[in-house]
């Protein structure tokens, strides 16, 4: 309930920004933040509720921001533009979750990253070009709108996990990733709540990348195709709190904001500091910084 | 003609491969650890060699003396600082957690690597680096058959120590049962400690000759990992020489595609090849363990 009403303070929040003061830098830090709890949010799923870590997630963000850029560029209303590229984005996963199922643990990771590296580099090969808004919606180009998109698609991010996390499914799901044998023991089709995940997850990875497409004014194919795309979701979403609601957002708005203060002066800095957080989460705090909070509390309280 | 030329590349490229696969396999095999950081300490390796041949002309080959050992070192400080946590959980939870720590340490090295020494792509060129050697119309550069020759040298060195040596034993019988190694007196952690390290010494040999041969640049971290991974999938663990063979396998498919195919899609054979025997043998030619 708590974490509802936070939530909702947070949506408003972000909501009154462009009313308030329309600063165009706020606006772009506001849809890197949404951005990254969109990405992150959408791995949490899959690789903290399910327990399936993949290296994979760009090549599913990458595609929803391929669909969609090429469509949205050629007419196709935006709204549709969006839905085809998550929905290509699910299809992409329907189609690997089989045979990338049948690997445990590691192999799923990096076959799934070899999956992301195949198709950056075939796309990047087919489609060398740069792509660039078309010269009548450049001149018309308001940060407004996307900022709105991107606050909504992080919005609908965290709210679809959280339902389904709370649903019998969701139960299903972390009773998958504690313990295959005993879920399947207990009637809990693991490969059902497996692909399950799996297609949540890359049709909102595919929507995120459909917003970027959407948001960003020139890049080349190839980069929505990035290993770093995977890399941003992961960190973020261990270092805010993997497998909990609040965690990636958390975990989104430090990442950011440490990330935009750090890169005033220091390119790419920021990579080192949360590489060695990581790190030192992975090893000492599992929880992230949910449980970082948690533990802090618990050890004041008792005094 | 084009194709053996390429293929005779190929083979020379392959031996590399070979040497940073079967650090990865060492370490994947004895401690059951899978450090995806295995590429970075290749690409430290390699800018090991090329500050010492910049700042005071060290022969390439010579500095190998010096860069392996101090990646050996720095195996060990990773080993103490990090991967002696990781090891002592269930084999499940250790392969991810290696795998998460490895994806951290990537980021690190990889940062660190552009803050020190920019962007840049950076070669050791010798005053021998252009010498071909011509066998009929086809031409072999010498630094690279050299370094063929010396990465397979230093497998079948590795090969002798742990077939005869004691603490090689000690490495062999871990990597089988490490339980029962504990219970006839292998002191465990230290042989893991030893694997380790050799694992990360054999990764910055192979970053040295890379830069001899090839070029490096804070980069080629994910892409020599990617590589390593591929031939260790091929080749499967426990045998040097299997890493070997799988390296130059490796180089011979992307030879034969980059005659086929054109260049571009150099770096898609392998992992084309790699999902494939992924998904075609899940339990991994890994052998039948775990």
């Amino acid at each position: 309930m708590k974490l509802l009403l936070g939530g909702i303070a947070l949506t408003v929040g972000f909501a009154a920004v462009p009313l308030v003061i329309g600063r165009d830098d706020l606006l772009n830090l506001g849809v890197q933040i949404f951005l990254a709890v969109a990405l992150a949010q959408s791995w949490n799923l899959l690789g903290g509720y399910a327990g399936q870590i993949t290296l994979g997630h760009a090549a599913f963000f990458g595609l929803g921001a391929l669909v969609t850029r090429i469509l949205w560029v050629r007419g196709t209303p935006l709204l549709l533009a969006l839905l085809a590229g998550a929905l290509m984005a699910t299809l992409l996963g329907l189609i690997i979750g089989g045979p990338a199922f049948r690997l445990r643990g590691a192999y799923f990771a990096i076959g799934t990253l070899g999956l992301a590296e195949i198709l950056r580099i075939t796309v990047g090969n087919l489609l060398p070009e740069i792509s660039t808004i078309p010269a009548r919606s450049l001149a018309t180009y308001n940060l407004v709108p996307r900022y709105y998109l991107m606050l909504a698609l992080a919005v609908l991010c965290v709210a679809v996990v959280a339902v389904l996390v709370r649903s019998r499914v969701g139960l299903g799901m972390r009773a998958v990733r504690e313990d295959e044998a005993a879920a399947e023991a207990s009637g809990v089709g693991a490969f059902r709540h497996k692909l399950l995940a799996l297609a949540v997850s890359t049709s909102l990875a595919g929507l995120a990348g459909g917003a970027f497409a959407y948001y960003h004014v020139s890049y080349y194919h190839q980069h929505t195709f990035s290993p770093v795309w995977t890399f941003d979701a992961v960190l973020i979403a261990f270092i805010g709190g993997v497998g909990t609601i609040h965690g990636p957002v958390l975990g989104a708005l430090f990442y950011v904001i440490l990330k935009e203060t750090l890169a005033v002066q220091l390119v790419e800095f920021h990579l080192l500091i949360f590489g060695t957080l990581f790190v030192l989460v992975v090893l000492l705090l599992p929880g992230g910084l949910v449980e970082g909070w948690a533990r802090a509390r618990h050890l004041f309280s008792r005094r | 003609m084009i194709l053996t030329q390429q293929l005779i590349l190929g083979v020379l490229v392959g031996g590399l491969y070979g040497l940073a696969a079967a650090g990865l396999s060492l370490t994947f095999g004895v401690l059951r650890v899978l450090n995806v950081a295995h590429g970075e300490l290749l690409m430290l390796g390699g800018y090991g060699t090329f500050w010492l041949f910049a700042l005071w002309g060290v022969d390439p080959f010579l500095s190998l003396l010096g860069v392996g050992p101090a990646l050996f070192v720095l195996g060990i400080v990773l080993y103490w600082a990090l991967f002696q946590f990781v090891v002592k959980a269930h084999e499940e939870i250790r392969i991810k957690n290696s795998l998460l720590i490895g994806f951290g340490l990537t980021l690190v090295f990889h940062t660190l690597a552009i803050r020190l020494w920019t962007a840049d792509e950076r070669s050791v060129t010798t005053e021998y680096a252009g010498t071909v050697l011509k066998i009929g119309v086809f031409s072999v550069p010498l630094v690279r058959l050299a370094s063929l020759v010396l990465a397979f040298a230093l497998l079948a060195a590795l090969h002798l120590f742990l077939a005869k040596a004691r603490w090689g034993r000690a490495i062999r019988a871990t990597a089988e049962d490490w339980e029962a190694s504990a219970l006839m007196g292998v002191p465990v952690g230290r042989t893991y400690l030893l694997a380790f390290a050799l694992g990360t010494a054999l990764a910055g040999i192979a970053g040295g000759l890379v830069s001899v041969s090839y070029s490096i640049s804070p980069s080629i971290g994910i892409e020599w990992t990617l590589k390593a991974l591929i031939v260790v999938v091929l080749s499967g663990l426990g045998s040097l020489f299997g890493s070997f063979a799988g390296g130059i396998l490796l180089g011979l498919a992307e030879a034969a595609s980059v005659v086929v195919l054109g260049g571009p899609y150099r770096e898609v054979v392998g992992l084309v090849l790699f999902l494939i025997i992924l998904v075609a043998r899940p339990q991994g030619l890994f052998g039948g363990r775990g």
